[in-house]
């Protein structure tokens, strides 16, 4: 022992004398620790679990997320219920990795400045979320949420289809009639005595189909972020989730 | 060649990157013509515009300078190229000012929510980016861009490589912090936190950083030392880790070249790893690695001692490295991450413990014989503080990684709290040090304008931290607490709106302390422009001979 170490640091002057080498055992050491931790996620199967009802965003919740993301809700809202039994008391099951399978970016979230929204969905009225939306306080006076009344503006998604396309190309199981009527299915989302209305739900079962913002025949950016809040974490029905088959 | 005006050229550099300028100019100007969404129309611009004013300091450059290129060496001295410091060194002060000031804002926006103001522009959910990459990447990025550029020349004793090269770096990574944190203003944003950064300018930074590392490793290439000094490896192990993490977190497919809006490929569970692979290791590489360089060098240089243990700094490199990247999972506890990793994440933070420890130690002690410095030298006493704050967070991290604990400190204040322990314990203060140190020696000014106003800046950002720290400590605990209360019926205590309002008095000591951490910086900022402009206060005379002062601070040493 007494012998070697000194062989040993002796041989880390190689790596002082020479900088790629260096660079290159730095790149090495580094890489370690990534490649054990994450590789695996994208082969275990038992990554995420199988559910049924997960379903990829209709255009009009993805466009509403995309407002979500601009905003950046998630900094002071999580999208992670844990399994602990104040927090679903509060908030509802706990969160799968599933419900979240389509999400790019994931909103998890890291900070509670104000409740979780995982499953915030049909927690409250479309009403409700418009006025609080507006001013926080009129709702909840002892609130600290930032107002967004600049949300009542209109939604600029005649390009939605280019996003549905885009999700597509990573992974979101959008079909070609869900891109080719993506448009037209954004304002039937409005509309439950429309025309498309059926026809959308057939493609996104269980999505909810109502004027989200109360000003028909206008699609504002707060009628596409209510569609998204009230979509939150629905998807799922825990009364035929067997747990016990997840368990991980 | 004889020097005559007729045998200047342009260097095969000065064409090249001009020809680059002028063609990133033009596609640019056709990107922001063609955009379908304004901020991407605006960042083309900025781009383009950016471009022709590269062009034309190219220009201006070429003009103003000799037919030679600078000497390597004058007299047998290295001629160390100082200027692209210079720039970094006043934009790090600038931004740090800024970055603080916004912090201020949005922490008394959580006292008193009128004061988002009813404008998108200054929404929470947009200052608080903005925030945090203005002091992280801009302040933080910008100093240890500069004292690296400084300490490779130093101890490699050679001049910086390249001749533009150095420039492109520091004006390419502003002009990245610009384009950032205008972006998140509009909404341009991936809501991935700490790489808010949309796609284009991720692609941009790449390039900027790119160049980084090639001049940082053609200065090593040429050093005059057989040893590549301590303090190069950290920054080295920084910007090649830093690389790596950027590239793979920001992979992301845009909706069209001509837009903002991008998806990030990775989804859901694996999205949430990467993304704290990334996250975690943005304060393992970017903030501590690239710091304990810092710590390396102007340590050392500052207590004029050696540093305490050799071997130890290279156990230190390299179990620093390798831990570290395995502690992100520590973000995702209870969470649908499987628990698997969140175990090995937990692990290796708490292992973590140790390296980050050493590397205290190896800095505090490099301070043996030196102790008294601290007495009489308020800068010494920034880098030695700093390294108590990093001990203490290095701490509190493992411990906040144990997932019992963890399952009270997630999503609370506790972890703002912890995170400032290290921003403005750690990071900040090794900065202001550093920075104290290099901003004389750039303009080659004996000393700082004036020690007293360190002292100031010393006490007061001080006092800032300790209400700062100490209030979230509280304030996150409490909120723990109170989430997971219930009554004697078996029910939650509180609603959540009623956590929301018990933490209005903390959230304004915290406001407070970062304001008194803001007029710290302001003290700071106004100090070093004395210095710059080359004036010394009443109080830092030149000492008389022997180096001690006169009445009770010269006291002789206590060793």
């Amino acid at each position: 022992m007494a012998t070697a170490q000194p062989g040993l640091w002796k041989r880390h002057e190689i790596l002082e004398k020479n900088s790629i080498l260096l660079l290159i055992c730095a790149l090495l050491v580094v890489a370690v620790g990534g490649l054990v931790e994450i590789t695996p996620l994208f082969y275990l199967k038992s990554t995420v679990e199988t559910v049924e009802g997960v379903r990829p965003y209709t255009p009009l919740e993805l466009a509403g997320r995309n407002i979500y993301v601009r905003e950046g809700c998630y900094l002071c809202h999580s999208q992670m219920i844990r399994p602990m039994r104040d927090e679903i008391e509060r908030y509802g099951h706990f969160s799968l990795a599933a419900e979240s399978m389509y999400d790019h970016p994931f909103q998890w979230g890291s900070k509670r400045t104000g409740p979780d929204l995982a499953r915030v969905g049909g927690k409250y009225s479309d009403q409700w979320h418009r006025e609080h939306l507006k001013d926080p306080r009129a709702v909840v006076p002892a609130s600290i949420m930032p107002a967004y009344a600049f949300l009542e503006r209109p939604l600029d998604a005649d390009a939605i289809a280019d996003d549905l396309k885009a999700n597509r190309a990573l992974g979101v199981p959008y079909s070609d009639e869900m891109i080719a009527l993506a448009r037209s299915d954004l304002s039937a989302q409005l509309d439950p005595d429309g025309p498309g209305a059926a026809d959308l739900q057939r493609r996104y079962p269980g999505a909810n189909v109502r004027d989200f913002g109360g000003d028909k025949g206008r699609v504002a950016e707060i009628d596409a972020l209510i569609a998204y809040l009230q979509v939150l974490g629905t998807m799922v029905d825990f009364k035929i989730y067997e747990d016990k088959k997840n368990l991980r | 060649m004889a020097a005559t005006p007729s045998s200047k050229y342009m260097t095969e550099g000065e064409a090249g990157l001009g020809i680059v300028l002028l063609v990133g100019a033009l596609v640019c100007a056709l990107a922001s013509a063609r955009a379908v969404d304004t901020p991407f129309s605006v960042h083309m611009a900025v781009f383009a515009l950016a471009a022709v004013a590269g062009i034309g300091a190219l220009l201006k450059r070429y003009e103003g300078r000799p037919a030679e290129a600078p000497p390597q060496e004058i007299d047998g001295k290295p001629n160390y190229n100082l200027g692209p410091i210079k720039v970094a060194a006043v934009a790090a002060m600038g931004w740090g000012i800024a970055g603080f000031l916004v912090g201020c804002i949005i922490a008394f926006q959580l006292w008193a929510p009128s004061l988002n103001l009813g404008l998108e522009y200054t929404t929470f959910g947009r200052l608080r980016p903005l925030h945090t990459s203005a002091v992280i990447f801009a302040f933080g990025g910008n100093v240890l861009i500069g004292t690296s550029l400084y300490v490779v020349q130093r101890t490699c004793r050679t001049r910086l490589a390249g001749d533009l090269a150095p420039w492109f770096v520091v004006l390419g990574y502003n002009l990245f912090i610009v384009i950032a944190g205008t972006g998140y203003l509009m909404g341009v944003t991936q809501s991935k936190e700490y790489a808010e950064p949309e796609w284009y300018a991720d692609l941009w930074l790449t390039i900027v950083w790119v160049a980084y590392l090639l001049v940082f490793l053609a200065t090593l290439w040429k050093r005059k030392e057989p040893h590549i000094f301590v303090a190069n490896w950290f920054y080295l192990g920084f910007i090649v880790t830093i690389a790596m993490l950027h590239i793979v977190n920001n992979l992301a497919l845009p909706v069209t070249v001509f837009g903002s809006k991008s998806y990030p490929i990775f989804a859901g569970v694996q999205d949430a790893l990467i993304q704290w692979w990334y996250g975690h290791n943005a304060v393992g590489f970017f903030l501590t690695a690239g710091f304990l360089a810092i710590m390396y060098y102007f340590v050392p240089k500052r207590a004029e001692r050696p540093i305490y243990s050799y071997r130890l700094s290279i156990i230190h490199f390299w179990a620093l490295i390798f831990m570290y990247i395995w502690a992100g999972p520590h973000h995702l506890h209870y969470t649908a991450l499987p628990d698997w990793a969140q175990t090995l994440g937990m692990t290796f933070s708490i292992m973590l413990w140790m390296p980050s420890w050493g590397g205290m130690i190896n800095g505090l002690m490099t301070l043996s014989g030196a102790w008294d410095k601290l007495r009489t030298d308020p800068i010494l006493r920034f880098m030695v503080v700093s390294l108590a704050f990093y001990g203490m967070a290095t701490f509190e991290g493992p411990m906040m990684s144990i997932k019992a604990v963890n399952s009270l400190s997630h999503y609370t204040d506790w972890t703002i709290g912890h995170v400032h322990s290290g921003a403005l314990g750690w990071v900040a203060y090794i900065s202001f040090g550093a920075l104290y140190c290099l901003v004389p020696w750039l303009w080659n000014r004996r000393e700082v304008y004036s020690l007293k106003l360190v002292e100031w800046h010393f006490w007061v950002s001080t006092l800032g931290i300790v209400l700062y720290i100490s209030s979230m400590w509280v304030a996150g605990i409490m909120q723990g607490l109170m989430w997971r209360a219930y009554n004697s019926l078996g029910f939650l205590e509180y609603s959540f709106v009623e956590t929301v309002e018990a933490m209005q008095p903390y959230y304004l000591v915290r406001a407070l302390g970062g304001v008194l951490f803001l007029i710290g910086g302001l003290i700071m900022a106004y100090n070093l422009a004395m210095t710059i402009a080359g004036k010394t206060a009443a109080d830092s005379e030149p000492r008389p001979a022997g180096g001690t002062l006169p009445g009770p601070a010269g006291l002789a040493p206590a060793e």
